[in-house]
């Protein structure tokens, strides 16, 4: 649906400027990791998994808690500087949700492998993070919801862009949101400055120069987008037999017997 | 962070510790706690206030061996920044650009947590952000580099140096490296008519610049004398320390070792961002933090632009 009365909002995909891509989250796919995820939007597609929590030793071993390790592996060469940075964002944005006390002196690896990047890989990285998590039975306080939002050349903020869309825009932010409407932990947080939980920002990564207001706009976009996504995260788990573990207790799933069949599928729209 | 900055301040402290705990020690047992108590009365351990960053010194043109250097103090944290220029072909893509490639580097004598070796997780993720900052900004236009389009162009070398890591790396880092872009002169070189370049050295015993005098007689030459780079406007970074409900702009290292959530700023005109980077935390960052984060940013730019230009002056007086 290309916007005939402003042509320079039309996408190339004819997607209009609140609309994501197809999502597809399935989970347990690795036999030997203890639990895995892949996130595919159209053609950008990340797998995530999860060993531990493991024996380490050495500097890694903390006695007061478990500790993160986030190795990124590209889809071709070897990794540079952006997937060392992309390392260190993931590590603390997921130290936020990982109940990493639980297992102190031990350590927790969670493996990116880029199948193919089509835009948005942080963003999908996050997610299939948390689901792999979710997946490897780590106890977790909630849920994150990570969504990618772009500022083209014309001053237009579109949700979720291509890869095309990111080089030729004047921006693209990679904004991560808590997604815990249920929570594990006794004591939700209050609303700060009137303002629900959800709408904090945990994480936040931006790309090329943009005006304050601008900025503002995506953060408003990427809250909208990310009820969407949140949904979507919520039924793919659901539709496991974690139903009844999802929110209550994510530690009492370590093992699970389920081979992780869950496999959903949602075209996303955001209206017009 | 000294010692001897404690004691002045302890009056803060004595009133709610235990008065035979000597505050040192309670520094050492409870980093949480020692910062904690300072943050309610609305002070910094090291005496500021909150949204006030350190004492900023910027030196240009430290480094004679380099085409442009900086060596920048926030507080503690130094950095030394040079440039250096090579001659190189433009790639096929980008024919009218140079090139500038950047590499920070933090190698041990700088803090007590870097083992020599591999470079630090920190080290990369600061490099990327730099790199990202720099290609993001107006700040060098890399057409400026150009000497003849698809022949040669000038391929800067921006090392930046970390001396002294006392906290908010990044915003000194690019401060560094502005520094000693704005100090970069762009070498005389001659150009002859088969578009080949040589760099014209000038030796301080001689007045000629020294070119084969053969060579001059062969050929036609086209001298470009020195010159300054042309800057846009400077990116100034701020960190932020988010801690409950307070916000510490350019957290020392003691600040950062203890309180985790970070955000870091970059504006390089009141209006214009960018970069807005918060990787994790324990605290969220609502509408309002974000608000207020960008107009500590906003105040900062308006100090360093000054400090910058007055760094000019000075070099230019010298």
């Amino acid at each position: 649906m290309i916007n005939l009365e402003k042509p320079e909002q039309a996408r190339s995909d004819g997607r209009t400027a609140n609309q994501l891509r197809p999502m597809v989250c399935s989970r347990g796919l690795l036999e030997r990791a203890h639990g895995s995820a892949r996130w595919q939007q159209d053609n950008t597609i990340i797998m995530a998994a999860v060993y531990g929590p493991k024996p380490v030793s050495g500097k890694k071993e903390n006695p007061e808690r478990a500790t993160l390790e986030v190795l990124w592996k590209t889809k071709s060469g070897i990794a540079g500087n952006t997937e060392k940075e992309a390392e260190v964002t993931i590590r603390r944005t997921l130290e936020y949700i990982v109940l990493s006390s639980m297992h102190p002196n031990t350590g927790i690896s969670i493996v990116f492998q880029v199948v193919n990047d089509d835009g948005a890989i942080l963003a999908c990285a996050m997610n299939a993070a948390c689901a792999a998590l979710v997946d490897a039975g780590i106890p977790l306080n909630g849920l994150i919801v990570a969504v990618s939002v772009g500022v083209s050349t014309h001053g237009v903020v579109v949700v979720d862009p291509t890869k095309v869309e990111e080089k030729n825009f004047r921006a693209h932010v990679c904004l991560v949101f808590p997604n815990r409407p249920k929570c594990a932990v006794a004591g939700l947080p209050a609303p700060v400055g009137g303002e629900p939980a959800e709408h904090g920002i945990i994480s936040c990564v931006t790309r090329g120069a943009m005006s304050v207001d601008e900025y503002m706009t995506c953060l408003e976009r990427g809250r909208a987008a990310s009820v969407k996504i949140t949904s979507l995260i919520r039924n793919s788990l659901e539709h496991c037999q974690l139903l009844q573990v999802v929110g209550v207790e994510f530690g009492a799933v370590a093992g699970s017997p389920v081979p992780g069949e869950a496999f959903f599928a949602i075209a996303v729209l955001l209206g017009p | 962070m000294s010692a001897e900055e404690a004691p002045a301040s302890a009056s803060v402290v004595k009133d709610v510790v235990v008065s035979s705990m000597e505050v040192e020690a309670f520094r050492r047992l409870f980093p949480l706690q020692y910062i904690e108590r300072y943050l309610d009365a609305a002070v910094r351990p090291d005496g500021r206030p909150l949204g006030r960053a350190r004492p900023t010194d910027v030196v240009l043109g430290q480094v004679p061996t380099t085409d442009g250097s900086a060596l920048v103090r926030l507080g503690n944290t130094t950095m030394l920044a040079g440039v250096k220029l090579e001659l190189s072909v433009p790639s096929t893509e980008t024919p009218d650009q140079g090139r500038i490639a950047i590499d920070f580097q933090m190698p041990p004598i700088c803090s007590p947590h870097v083992r020599p070796g591999r470079p630090a997780e920190d080290a990369c993720a600061i490099n990327e952000q730099l790199s990202n900052v720099l290609a993001s900004s107006q700040l060098v236009d890399l057409r400026e580099f150009s000497i003849t389009s698809g022949k040669s162009a000038w391929m800067a070398h921006l090392d930046i140096y970390c001396l002294n890591a006392d906290g908010s790396l990044l915003d000194a880092a690019l401060l560094a490296s502005t520094a000693a872009l704005m100090d970069v002169q762009i070498p005389a070189i001659s150009i002859n008519d088969e578009g080949k370049v040589q760099i014209i050295n000038f030796r301080e015993d001689q007045d000629e610049p020294m070119v084969d005098a053969e060579k001059v007689s062969e050929t036609k030459r086209k001298v470009v004398d020195k010159r300054r780079l042309k800057l846009g406007p400077a990116p100034v970074a701020v960190t932020c320390m988010l801690y409950k409900n307070h916000l510490l702009a350019d957290p020392t290292a003691e600040e950062e070792a203890v309180l985790h959530t970070v955000v870091i700023v970059v504006l390089d005109s009141p209006d214009n961002l960018i970069s807005l980077y918060k990787p994790g935390g324990s605290v969220l960052a609502t509408t309002s933090t974000v608000m207020d984060c960008i107009a500590v940013a906003r105040l900062r730019l308006k100090e360093v632009h000054r400090i910058l230009e007055e760094a000019t002056k000075r070099e230019g007086e010298d």
